[in-house]
């Protein structure tokens, strides 16, 4: 494409035309799927809880966000008077970027990247950390108790998930030797699917993914019963919207990540990646793919009922990050050693490290169950003693 | 390098630049009757007792400084996560020093975990 730009002007003008193309491209690209997931998630919802969903607007209610969104452009903005005028209106700006940003590295095929960084990864988690910082001067600036106590909750609960978050990550980025997103698609391609050779890191990077785009059963920053909407009390309008945006986005594209970084991406079984049909359809397997983790997120909401706070403060500390640093250790020992194999016969290389990774996974399964299960176990004989209260 | 780090600032102007367009489109389609009542804080339809800045348990600030020690770690973790493999299968056979150095190094904060762990700082009471 910037070839095709550049017979008509200057090679610098070509390529930002195509940057600033690319980017709205991406951007109409994300806002139509979160408008989607808002359709889809009521809809699974309503068939889950026993209702029909929204079904006025449109076939099958399709038209509902966007009717939503043209009331919400419309809807009267109160700025209370208590609030800090300035931190106030800076919290839906500092909120919505980084939704948007992360999009940029995400490969959509083997020739349709934003840019393949080569620390890609690291990118998506230093961008989305900032997230954390819009919900503080949100709830900060509301001059809201509600507000204040749902962004503090927010943030605790954020900055605990990110650790196992990134944790998860670090045994995928050991086997496939590099940060960068098409890299780590193109080894999937080689060795098989992480999702296979890492389901432990896969189910922690899951919940912790839950967590931090705050959906149930981690919707404690929000909890409607508690604490009326956490740190978005306050907003109404457009700026309430913004929260709302921010919030799918990030749903959608944690999911995205998910499939790219554990479901082979873009790839179809099977096929090649440098393949024709590989090239033309990777992106709507990407999509579909992302779709089947919305589709988990919203069975999960569905389905769960929200956890106590320090259950769930003990589960990232306690629980996943020991998983995750054990995870670390014994994809160390092994990494080295499927690389050999790559090396010396690329045959072997997929089911030797699908069957490596799968027996040291089943071994640490094991391990965690049993120790789990010893802790349940003194817990429930210290409870019968009646030396602590149950909890 | 230079072109992928502007297309991520083309990118980050848009982002930048779409919840402002948005929000001033909101600003002259929406209708603007603020009321003194309407402006005030919203906490459930009682009135505001005490001020906004409560104290909080202390927890918050104990589970912030635990995470500032491991997302460092982490981020010493990703360089070495990366060239791992390439550093134990380098040469002839494998080389596990590396291994053994970052064993260490995350074995030190482990122990911070487990004293924290153990002192009760992990504890939400």
């Amino acid at each position: 494409m910037v070839d095709y730009f550049a017979q008509f002007m200057p090679g610098w003008a070509a390529a930002l035309l195509w940057f600033v193309l690319y980017a709205v491209i991406l951007l109409v690209f994300a806002l139509v799927n979160m408008l989607f997931i808002t359709w889809v998630e009521r809809k699974v919802i309503g068939r889950m809880q026993d209702r029909i969903g929204a079904n006025r607007a449109g076939p099958f209610g399709l038209f509902q966000p966007v009717a939503d969104m043209v009331k919400i452009l419309t809807k009267e903005d109160i700025t209370p008077t208590a609030a800090n005028r300035v931190i106030y209106n800076l919290g839906p700006l500092v909120v919505v970027p980084p939704a948007i940003l992360v999009f940029a590295v995400l490969p959509f095929s083997a020739s349709i990247t934003g840019v393949d960084l080569n620390i890609g990864l690291l990118f998506i988690f230093a961008v989305a950390g900032t997230a954390t910082l819009g919900i503080l001067i949100a709830g900060w600036g509301s001059n809201n108790k509600y507000s204040l106590v749902g962004a503090m909750r927010a943030v605790a609960q954020m900055v605990s998930y990110e650790v196992p978050q990134l944790l998860s990550i670090v045994g995928v980025v050991m086997i496939a030797g590099t940060l960068s997103m098409q890299g780590i698609v193109a080894k999937q391609a080689q060795l098989g699917w992480f999702v296979l050779l890492q389901p432990i890191a896969f189910i922690v990077f899951l919940i912790a993914a839950m967590a931090e785009v705050n959906r149930t059963p981690f919707d404690l920053p929000e909890a409607e019963s508690e604490i009326i909407a956490g740190h978005h009390t306050e907003y109404s309008g457009l700026k309430f919207g913004m929260f709302y945006l921010a919030e799918y986005m990030s749903v959608l594209f944690v999911s995205a990540l998910a499939a790219t970084v554990f479901l082979g991406g873009y790839q179809i079984p099977f096929v090649p990646v440098g393949n024709v049909i590989n090239n033309f359809l990777g992106p709507f397997v990407l999509i579909g793919k992302t779709y089947l983790f919305i589709f988990l997120t919203i069975w999960l909401r569905g389905t769960l009922p929200r956890v106590r706070v320090d259950h769930l403060m003990a589960f990232a500390w306690k629980a996943l990050v020991p998983i995750c640093l054990m995870n670390i250790f014994l994809v160390a020992l092994i990494a080295p050693f499927i690389s050999v194999t790559a090396a010396n016969s690329p045959a072997l290389a997929a089911p030797v490290a699908i069957v490596s990774m799968l027996v040291a996974n089943a071994i640490m399964f094991v391990i965690i169950y049993l120790v789990i299960q010893s802790i349940v176990r003194r817990d429930r004989a210290r409870v019968a003693e009646g030396t602590v209260p149950a909890r | 390098m230079l072109a992928q780090w502007g297309f991520i600032g083309v990118f980050l102007l848009i982002a930048l630049a779409f919840p402002v367009i948005g929000l001033a489109t909101a600003w002259l389609l929406r209708p603007k009757k603020p009321g003194p009542i309407k402006k005030s804080t919203y906490e459930c339809g009682l009135e505001t007792v005490g001020e906004t800045w409560i104290q909080f348990k202390v927890q918050y600030y104990i589970y912030a400084l635990i995470f500032v020690i491991f997302d460092i770690e982490i981020a010493f973790l990703l360089p070495w996560a990366v060239s791992h493999t390439a550093l134990v299968a380098s040469g002839t056979g494998l080389n596990y020093l590396p291994l053994v150095e970052v064993v260490i190094f995350v074995a030190i904060l482990l122990a911070g975990l487990v004293w924290a762990w153990r002192k009760g700082a992990l504890e939400w009471v």
